[in-house]
């Protein structure tokens, strides 16, 4: 096992991902944070205090449960098994620039099965993936527009990330 | 005896969990629980914590009905029937309103259209549909155990939507679903359930899960209706529904069945009327935040008067609206574990 960023440097990471987002939009009106649960729902909404913090107006925050829309449902060999959890947006989608927020980027089906699950819910003007942690073996053609961190793993190795609300701390470890 | 008090004492641990969106806690349980039915015949060998799983579940699939898409696929190419060997308009659109939106196909089965009318059999009618490629069967009928005997025989999932005298476990799901969402919890309320208890599966299911959940149950209607097998059931039993209705904290009113009816239980409609319909006098005794249930179709004036049916009380339409939920959330629970069995 082996710690990749700490408290402190998951906090820096989130700030300059706060800051690159922000620069790239003109204002916070149109702006959404969703997060994908359940990590990435933690990091949206930490995400989105950074960001209102910066453009000095509160921004939209969701989360977004993905479990229906995941691609090995109906597969014995599928991990685990899915829990359905709630959806939680208060408010339309319609023509705003989404945020999509995940912990790690890996194969791509997470993010896949969450475009297809947003698309239900309206029609956004822009959706981008923002993720702390970036990987390679994506399985789909699939790319995150901001990148907290890249990181070279073997293929057989998992990066997990550890967060205070969920897990008691905060590191992202690779194992 | 022992065993449900068994079931009934471990269940009061979990009744209290109440509606929450706490991560920590939905990543703890999902740990230790796992939902292994590829059938739901009853609530009765149901334990504490699987309905509280149902229950769950359905939390995340209450939202599907009010977005501009109100669909999601996780069945999509999977086929259910609705088999309804007795008249059921509620139900059976419900569960084929919830079966659509999870994108399976249905096929609608009922006792007028069908081979039933020529004589096929139960299983005979099951195992033709199975020869067409179905996956899960929704089951109403009139004989107790028909969904049960349906689940030995064949591969499909099998949900019963009603057996005879027996169970109706979407029903009463849904009744403690709107409970929990309006209530927070179970866990101590003092339910009463009233009216023709004789005769009703509702009842029944109901019974099964409100006290598995932690809540004191009190069965109310006149000594012709209340079954001799309440005294071995963890419930209390009333002929009064005056000496009941200050007490209570939800009031569940089952409708009479004509149809169901032999013999005289009650001298006449009116009787029974001034002596176990809920009326708007009756009300002013209760609590003031009560919750007045009905599974539905009300015989208005007669268990319940429409000043109560439509009173700020009644949580009626909210159950139908709830049902949606709870079968969305139990069809796509059988089939994943179905799916997970590979079978």
């Amino acid at each position: 096992m082996k710690i990749i960023l700490d408290s402190e440097q998951i906090e820096k990471t989130l700030k300059d991902l706060a800051k690159e987002i922000a620069m790239g939009v003109t204002g916070a009106d149109d702006l959404a944070i969703i997060g994908i649960r359940s990590r990435g729902e933690i990091l949206a909404q930490r995400l989105a205090r950074c960001i209102s913090d910066q453009m000095n107006q509160p921004v939209l925050c969701g989360t977004l449960d993905i479990t229906l829309y995941r691609d090995d449902l109906n597969s014995p060999h599928g991990e685990g098994q899915p829990e359905v959890r709630t959806t939680e947006i208060g408010f339309s989608v319609d023509d705003k620039t989404v945020i999509l927020v995940d912990d790690v980027l890996h194969t791509g089906r997470s993010t896949r099965a969450a475009l297809d699950a947003l698309i239900d819910l309206g029609r956004p003007k822009v959706i981008r993936l923002a993720v702390l942690v970036e990987r390679a073996g994506r399985e789909f053609p699939i790319q995150a527009d901001y990148v907290g961190r890249s990181t070279r793993v073997e293929p057989g190795q998992a990066v997990r990330v550890k967060l205070v609300e969920s897990d008691g701390r905060n590191e992202v470890i690779v194992e | 005896m022992n065993r449900i008090l068994d079931i009934v004492e471990r269940h009061t641990h979990h009744g209290s969990r109440r509606r929450h969106n706490n991560t920590m806690a939905i990543m703890r349980k999902s740990k230790q629980f796992k939902w292994q039915r590829k059938h739901l015949i009853g609530l009765r060998d149901l334990s504490a914590e699987e309905i509280s799983y149902i229950l769950d579940t359905a939390q995340g699939f209450e939202q599907i009905s009010r977005r501009s898409v109100k669909k999601a696929p996780p069945l999509r190419g999977k086929v259910v029937v609705n088999l309804f060997f007795e008249d059921s308009t509620r139900t059976r659109n419900s569960f084929a309103l919830a079966a659509n939106r999870l994108s399976a196909d249905t096929i609608e089965f009922t006792k007028k259209s069908s081979a039933d009318s020529k004589g096929e059999t139960l299983l005979d009618t099951a195992r033709n549909l199975e020869a067409m490629g179905i996956d899960i069967v929704v089951i109403r009928h009139s004989a107790a155990g028909a969904p049960m005997f349906l689940s030995k025989n064949i591969n499909a999932c099998v949900v019963n939507a009603g057996d005879g005298f027996c169970e109706h476990p979407t029903q009463a799901l849904l009744d403690v679903y709107t409970i929990r969402q309006l209530k927070g919890s179970l866990e101590g309320l003092k339910i009463a359930i009233v009216g023709d208890i004789a005769h009703s599966r509702v009842a029944r299911s109901d019974m099964w899960a409100m006290t598995k959940l932690g809540a004191e149950v009190t069965l109310v209607g006149p000594p012709t209706l209340i079954p001799a097998e309440a005294s071995r059931l963890p419930v209390n039993v009333s002929y009064s529904l005056d000496d009941v209705i200050e007490k209570v904290d939800v009031i569940n009113m089952l409708r009479i069945q004509f149809e169901r009816l032999g013999g005289n239980p009650f001298p006449s409609i009116r009787e029974y009327s001034r002596y176990f319909g809920l009326t708007a006098d009756r009300m002013k005794r209760a609590k003031s935040d009560i919750l007045v249930m009905h599974p539905g179709p009300i015989n208005r004036g007669l268990e319940m008067e429409s000043e109560v049916a439509d009173g700020k009380n009644s949580v009626i339409l909210q159950q139908v609206t709830n049902g949606l939920a709870v079968r969305m959330a139990v069809l796509f629970l059988v089939n994943q574990a179905a799916a997970q069995t590979g079978a």
